[in-house]
C-alpha cells in the first residue's frame, strides 16, 4: 500500500481528483455523474489511441502516424457507407481494424526488416497516410447527411446509461490490463524495451515485438478511426490532425518512460483522463480554449521532469514479480 | 538492435559493386542525392514549359531557403544525437513577438532583435531543459512544441498581427540583384559558415564525436553539455532568421504560421545523408538534400498537383532513400 501511495499512478489520481475538486467549487454540475460520464465518453478515443501508443513506446519505439491512420480509415470507412448504405456496421467494424493493422504492419515491417528508425518511419507515413486521404476523397467531405443511421448510431447508442464508444474504450482497457499482465507478448515489450540484448537471450525477438506493437497501435487506431467518423458525423481530410502528440502526451503524462520498458496501463489511462478532464473543463471556468495546446505542452514538459527524476536511481524492471521487492 | 548502433558508426555507402579508384566517390551519399536533384531537374524542364525560366526558379528556392536554414544547424543537432521538434512552434512563436512589437510601433531593426532574441530564448529554454536537468530532448521538444505555439495561440487566438513596416518587407521579399533574392543569399552564406562550423573546427570534430560515443567523448575532455546547450542555442536562432524571413515573405502572423515544418526539416536533415542515430552525416548533403525538396515541390507544383499530395511524395522519399539502400543490400546478400 505504501508502495503504491509513492508511486506516479497515485500521484497523478491526486492530481485529478485535486482538479475535480477545484472544478467543482465553482462549477457543481461538472463533477455531477451524467457530465463525467460525457468526459469519459469525449475521452475515450484518445484512451484508446494512448494505450496502442503505450505498447509501442515500451518497446522504445514511437508511432506518430497514429491520427492520420485514424482518418484514413475514418475516411474510408464513411466513404464506403455513403457509397453502400446498406453494408452492416459488423463489417464496417472489420474493415476499420483490419485496415488500421495493415496500416501499422507497414510501419512495424520497416522497424524489424530494414531497420529504419522509427520516428523516420512514423513521421513518413504519417504524411502518406494523410495524403492518401485526399487522393481518395479529392478533399471532399462526407457529411451527415450521406451516413446512415446504423452507421453514425453505432457509437452513440446507449447501453447501461453509458454510450458504445465508452464500452468500447473500457473494453478495450480490461484487455490490456490482462493482456500486458497476462501473456508472454505483454511481459515481452517490457522485456523488449528494458534491455533488448537481454531480452534476445531469453528468446524473445526483439524485432518482431515491435512489429506486433505497432500492429496493435494501428489496429486501435483504425478502429477509432470509423468510431470517431460515426461519432461526429463527418469526415475530412484534416479530422484529428495534431492528435497524435496528445496521445504521447497522454502516456507520458502517465509516466510512461520514452526510453522504453517502464510505465503502466493504469498510468496512461490516468493520464489520458487528466487531460480529457482539462480539455473539457476549459469551456466551463471560461478560459479560452485556445489555453489548451500550452498547457498540455507544460504538462508533458512537468510529467517527463518527474519520469527522469523518479526513475534515475531505479533498475529497470522486467519481471513483474521482482517489482514488489525491488 | 546491434546492427542499428552500427549504422552510427560509419557515413552511409550505397552497396554496390563499384571497385578501384572513383569507387568511394561514387559510393557516396551526396552524389545520388545530386544525381537525383539533376534527374529531377531534366524532368521538370520536359514536363513543364514554365520551369527553365529564371523567375520561375528564383520563385523555387523559397520553397525550401527558410526550411534550409533551420536544417543546416538541426544537422548539427541530430549528428550530436539530440533533436529538436519545436523548431516551427518557435517560428510561430518569434513571429508572434515581432507582431506584438509592430502593434506597440517598432521598428525594423527592433523587430529583427525581438525575433532573434525570442529565437535564441525558446532555443536555451530547450537547451536547460535537456542539458541540465538530462531529459530527453524528442519529448521535451514535442512538449515546447505545444508550447510555444500554444502561447502564440493564447496572445492571437484566432486573429492576426498585420502592418508591419514597408522596409521589413525586404527579409523576404528583396532581391539583392536581378533574381538572386536576399533569402537566397544569405541561405547560401549560412551554407558556407555551418560547413565552416562542421567539417573545419574543433567545434565540429566534437560535434561528430558526441553523435558517435557521448561517453568516450566526455573521457576525452570535451564538455559534452555545453556543446549540445550551444546547438539547441544555434536551432533556436537560425527558427528566428526563418521566422524572420517568413515573417517578412508573408507580411502577416497568425498562430498558424509555419504548421508541420518540423517534418519537413527533419525530412531534409535525413535525405541529405544524416543518419537519425547521430555521428554522421554533412552539410553539403544537407544542401542538395535543400535543392531536391524545393525542385519536387517547385516541380508538381507547377503541374498543378494539390500542395497534400506532393507530402505523399516527401513522405515517400524520407522513407524510400533510407529503405532503397538497405533493402539492396538485404536483396543481394
Amino acid at each position: 500500500m505504501t508502495q503504491f501511495l509513492k508511486s506516479r499512478e497515485a500521484i497523478l489520481s491526486a492530481a485529478i481528483l485535486a482538479l475535480l475538486m477545484l472544478i467543482a467549487s465553482r462549477f457543481p454540475a461538472f463533477v455531477a455523474p451524467s457530465n463525467l460520464a460525457r468526459v469519459f465518453t469525449d475521452t475515450s478515443p484518445l484512451i484508446l489511441l494512448a494505450l496502442g501508443q503505450t505498447v509501442v513506446i515500451l518497446t522504445r519505439c514511437i508511432d506518430l502516424s497514429v491520427a492520420a491512420n485514424l482518418a484514413l480509415t475514418g475516411m474510408v470507412c464513411a466513404m464506403l457507407n455513403a457509397t453502400y448504405p446498406g453494408v452492416p456496421v459488423a463489417v464496417i467494424l472489420v474493415l476499420a481494424l483490419v485496415m488500421g493493422a495493415v496500416m501499422g504492419m507497414v510501419n512495424g515491417l520497416l522497424v524489424w526488416k530494414l531497420n529504419i528508425p522509427p520516428i523516420v518511419v512514423t513521421l513518413g507515413t504519417m504524411t502518406i497516410y494523410r495524403g492518401i486521404i485526399f487522393v481518395i476523397s479529392g478533399g471532399a467531405w462526407v457529411n451527415a447527411h450521406e451516413m446512415s443511421h446504423a452507421f453514425t448510431g453505432f457509437p452513440r447508442a446507449e447501453l447501461l446509461g453509458l454510450p458504445v464508444l465508452a464500452w468500447i474504450a473500457i473494453l478495450v482497457t480490461g484487455l490490456f490490463f490482462l493482456g500486458i499482465a497476462r501473456t508472454p507478448l505483454g511481459r515481452a515489450f517490457y522485456a523488449v524495451g528494458g534491455n533488448p540484448h537481454a531480452a534476445v537471450y531469453t528468446g524473445i525477438d526483439v524485432g518482431k515485438t515491435q512489429f506486433m506493437a505497432f500492429t496493435i497501435s494501428g489496429m486501435l487506431a483504425g478502429l477509432t478511426g470509423y468510431l470517431w467518423v460515426a461519432r461526429y458525423s463527418v469526415a475530412y481530410v484534416d479530422i484529428a490532425g495534431g492528435f497524435e502528440l496528445e496521445v504521447v502526451a497522454a502516456c507520458v503524462i502517465g509516466g510512461i518512460s520514452i526510453a522504453g520498458g517502464a510505465g503502466t496501463i493504469l498510468g496512461t489511462l490516468l493520464g489520458a483522463l487528466f487531460l480529457g478532464i482539462v480539455k473539457n473543463a476549459l469551456p466551463v471556468v471560461d478560459i479560452s480554449p485556445f489555453w489548451q495546446l500550452a498547457i498540455s505542452g507544460t504538462a508533458i514538459i512537468v510529467a517527463v521532469a518527474f519520469n527522469t527524476r523518479s526513475g534515475r536511481n531505479k533498475g529497470r524492471i522486467i519481471l513483474k514479480r521482482a517489482e514488489g521487492h525491488a | 538492435m546491434t546492427e542499428t548502433a552500427s549504422h552510427g558508426q560509419a557515413p552511409r555507402h550505397i552497396p554496390d559493386r563499384l571497385q578501384g579508384p572513383g569507387a568511394r566517390l561514387l559510393k557516396s551519399w551526396e552524389l545520388l542525392l545530386f544525381a537525383v536533384a539533376v534527374a529531377i531537374f531534366v524532368a521538370n524542364s520536359f514536363a513543364s514549359p514554365y520551369f527553365l525560366n529564371a523567375w520561375n526558379l528564383s520563385d523555387a528556392t523559397f520553397n525550401f531557403t527558410e526550411k534550409a536554414m533551420i536544417a543546416f544547424a538541426m544537422a548539427l543537432l541530430i549528428i550530436s544525437g539530440e533533436i529538436d521538434l519545436s523548431v516551427a512552434s518557435i517560428i510561430a512563436l518569434c513571429s508572434t513577438a515581432m507582431g506584438a512589437a509592430v502593434q506597440y510601433g517598432a521598428g525594423t531593426p527592433e523587430i529583427v532583435l525581438i525575433g532573434l532574441a525570442t529565437g535564441l530564448a525558446c532555443g536555451a529554454f530547450n537547451a536547460v531543459l535537456v542539458t541540465k536537468m538530462g531529459l530527453p530532448s524528442i519529448v521535451v521538444t514535442i512538449g515546447t512544441m505545444s508550447l510555444f505555439r500554444g502561447i502564440s495561440y493564447i496572445v492571437l487566438g484566432d486573429g492576426a498581427y498585420r502592418g508591419y513596416p514597408a522596409d521589413f518587407a525586404y527579409f523576404g521579399q528583396g532581391y539583392v540583384f536581378w533574381v538572386i533574392s536576399f533569402e537566397f543569399v544569405l541561405f547560401a552564406l549560412l551554407a558556407v559558415l555551418y560547413y565552416i562550423l562542421l567539417h573545419r573546427t574543433n567545434f565540429g570534430r566534437m560535434v561528430y564525436a558526441i553523435g558517435n560515443n557521448a561517453t568516450a567523448a566526455s573521457f576525452s575532455g570535451i564538455r559534452v553539455a555545453r556543446v549540445k546547450f550551444i546547438l539547441f542555442l544555434l536551432t533556436g536562432l537560425m527558427s528566428g532568421v526563418a521566422a524572420i524571413c517568413l515573417t517578412s515573405r508573408l507580411g502577416s502572423t497568425r498562430p498558424s504560421i509555419a504548421f508541420g515544418w518540423e517534418l519537413e526539416v527533419v525530412t531534409m536533415v535525413v535525405l541529405g545523408g544524416v543518419s537519425i542515430l547521430g555521428g554522421s552525416g554533412s552539410i553539403p548533403g544537407v544542401v542538395i538534400a535543400a535543392f531536391v525538396m524545393g525542385l519536387v515541390t517547385f516541380g508538381l507544383g507547377l503541374l498543378n498537383v494539390p500542395g497534400i499530395v506532393m507530402s505523399i511524395f516527401i513522405g515517400l522519399l524520407l522513407i524510400g532513400v533510407i529503405a532503397l539502400p538497405r533493402l539492396w543490400a538485404m536483396w543481394r546478400r
